[in-house]
């Protein structure tokens, strides 16, 4: 019986790159969007809610839900289950709407 | 095919699933110059999900029973000339009196470029999202979409934890169970809401669709194969843990679907996928004006004509968006609305007379009957709203609380989702109601007198969230045509 996914469709990936996730390192595989290179590292949040500070992430999966809204190099409200990780993404962890640079 | 540049495409197809590649495949064959639109990368939509390329994935088809259809889609799409427009995300559709329509996408690496795509006819084949109940707890990261694990895990390989509940309602859970187990996690239970006895009212549409049985059969299979218990009449009820999910709460429930109180059992895991059935992704067809029926869950799905087409003259629809039925069920509609359109454009009313024709209305009547029969065996009871407590979120972009709800509903007066929507916010967010809508609505049809007032038919303007920079500047050099 298969272990890992990657086993089951038995994967041989292109060469793996480095992200960074709020200054760490992490390990994505080409094709996979940046919601799944955290997944497979282990990381559920990325986002903090506007009125609560609640932990959020992936949650619909597909891109409807908005739930997994991240801020993808330096850039806010990227839906993380969509956007392709591309080598060397420092992806931040979006807090409330994201614009707090914005703020008076 | 068209001789100048600028001159429409035939046919636009929204969406590159199983009906949208059928609809676009058929019509290309047919003669027809058509652009076929996807938010996503690949083709295949949700059902036929897969790694992109980089993955190097060998046998994608150990994630998928029915891989051969799809490669197969593939590869006539391939040969057709039809032009497919990847990573296209369509916000509105429009028609200038009775020109060509125009599909109004955003594409690019920031998602921000604005195209437009000019047409003759349209096929909308956008599909289904999945229907969320909230429950206490059900914001904490490891909760997450049942189709959206299935999501994750066929295009990105991956899991969202090691021990995975499932959960909610419908057949997509025995799927989702089935794959998460066969790719490596361990699933101690799936947690299903309805009985199963829904479907043994309708026999004879049971038989005569034998490869749903043959379906149900195969991921009932792989359930004894990993040891996995399917709980009926029975939901979590309660989710634990402070920052992420370390174990649910199982309850049984009546056959309405209300929790039996001291029947709640404690399993330790680390995610939760949970789902409720699919809603059939209408609003850039409502946004038109085309009817919509009732479906026997409650759900609103396109009225369409016997050969696919909608109210709106000019305007087709295949598979999801017609009321959620599976994929066999939307290839044969997008094959049926690639012949219709084809006989429209080209002034050929007899190709719509065929024995090919006829075949796949029969097959069509037969499978939408059989959806019909599951719809209702899976339709959320009204008990549901039992396990929800004061504190728990509904509306998870707003963080708008069943509480803040019910106040609005008995303290305030709301009777619906708008008004419920403008005393609290609730489903003003993000996702314009998505996830909460049908909660709202069941929570707001608790202060009218039958109690079981039905949600409304999806309406939203623009179907993704379009920035004001593109929205006011539409240059027409972005216009992609044939």
């Amino acid at each position: 019986m298969a272990r890992t996914p990657a086993d089951l469709v038995e994967a041989e990936p292109d060469p793996p790159f480095e992200i960074t996730f709020d200054g760490r390192t992490v390990t994505a595989l080409p094709g996979q969007s940046v919601a799944a290179a955290l997944w497979g590292a282990g990381i559920l949040a990325w986002r903090t809610t506007r009125h609560g500070g609640r932990p959020r992430g992936a949650f619909c999966g597909i891109g409807q839900c908005y739930d997994c809204l991240a801020t993808v190099n330096g850039e806010p409200n990227r839906r993380a289950c969509l956007v392709p990780a591309r080598p060397g993404d420092a992806i931040t962890t979006q807090e409330g709407h994201g614009h707090a640079d914005l703020a008076v | 095919m068209p001789t100048s540049p600028s001159e429409p495409y035939d046919l636009a197809v929204i969406g590159a699933g199983p009906a949208g590649l059928a609809g676009a495949v058929t019509a290309g064959e047919l003669g027809l110059s058509v652009a076929l639109l996807d938010a996503a990368g690949t083709t295949g939509g949700q059902y036929f999900r897969h790694p992109a390329p980089g993955l190097g994935a060998a046998r994608p088809q150990a994630l998928h029973h029915d891989w051969a259809a799809f490669a197969a889609l593939r590869r006539r799409l391939g040969a057709s000339g039809v032009t497919h427009l990847a990573h296209h995300h369509v916000w509105t559709v429009q028609r200038q009196d009775d020109g060509p329509w125009t599909a109004h996408a955003l594409t690019g690496a920031e998602g921000d470029t604005p195209v437009r795509v000019r047409a003759r006819a349209i096929l909308l084949a956008a599909g289904a999202y999945e229907r969320q109940l909230p429950f206490p707890g059900w914001t904490l990261p490891g909760v997450v979409g049942a189709g959206g694990a299935q999501a994750m895990l066929k295009s990105g390989l991956v899991l969202p934890g090691q021990r995975v509940v499932v959960a909610g309602s419908g057949p997509l859970l025995l799927a989702v169970a089935s794959s998460l187990a066969t790719a490596g996690a361990h699933v101690p239970a799936v947690i299903e809401a309805s009985g199963y006895l829904g479907y043994a009212h309708r026999p004879l549409t049971l038989v005569a669709n034998p490869h749903k049985l043959l379906e149900a059969a195969v991921h009932g299979t792989a359930l004894l194969r990993h040891r996995i218990p399917l709980r009926t009449r029975s939901a979590v009820t309660e989710v634990h843990g402070t920052d992420r999910v370390e174990a649910v709460t199982v309850s049984r429930l009546d056959r309405d679907w209300r929790p039996l109180p001291g029947t709640g059992r404690r399993i330790a895991c680390d995610a939760l996928a949970v789902g409720h059935g699919l809603l059939p992704r209408t609003e850039l067809a409502t946004g038109l004006g085309c009817a919509t029926r009732r479906a026997p869950d409650g759900t609103h799905a396109l009225a369409l004509g016997d050969l696919q087409e909608t109210s709106v003259p000019g305007l087709w629809a295949a598979g999801e968006t017609g009321g959620i039925g599976g994929w066999q069920l939307a290839c044969a509609e997008g094959e049926l609305a690639g012949i219709a359109v084809a006989a429209r454009l080209r002034g050929l009313p007899a190709l719509t007379g065929s024995r090919r024709v006829r075949d796949l209305a029969r097959r069509r009547d037969r499978m939408r009957a059989f959806a019909d029969t599951m719809a209702a065996a899976h339709a959320p009871g009204p008990g549901w709203t039992g396990w929800l407590t004061d504190a728990t979120d509904v509306c998870r972009c707003e963080e708008v609380t069943v509480g803040g709800i019910r106040e609005a509903v008995t303290g305030l007066g709301a009777r619906d989702t708008r008004t419920v929507k403008l005393l609290t916010r609730a489903g003003m967010g993000w996702c314009q109601g998505r996830m909460c809508g049908t909660a709202v609505a069941c929570l707001a049809a608790a202060g009218t007198e039958q109690g079981t007032v039905p949600p409304s038919a999806e309406r939203r303007p623009l179907a993704v969230p379009v920035p004001l920079g593109a929205l006011a500047d539409q240059p027409a050099e972005n216009d992609r045509t044939s």
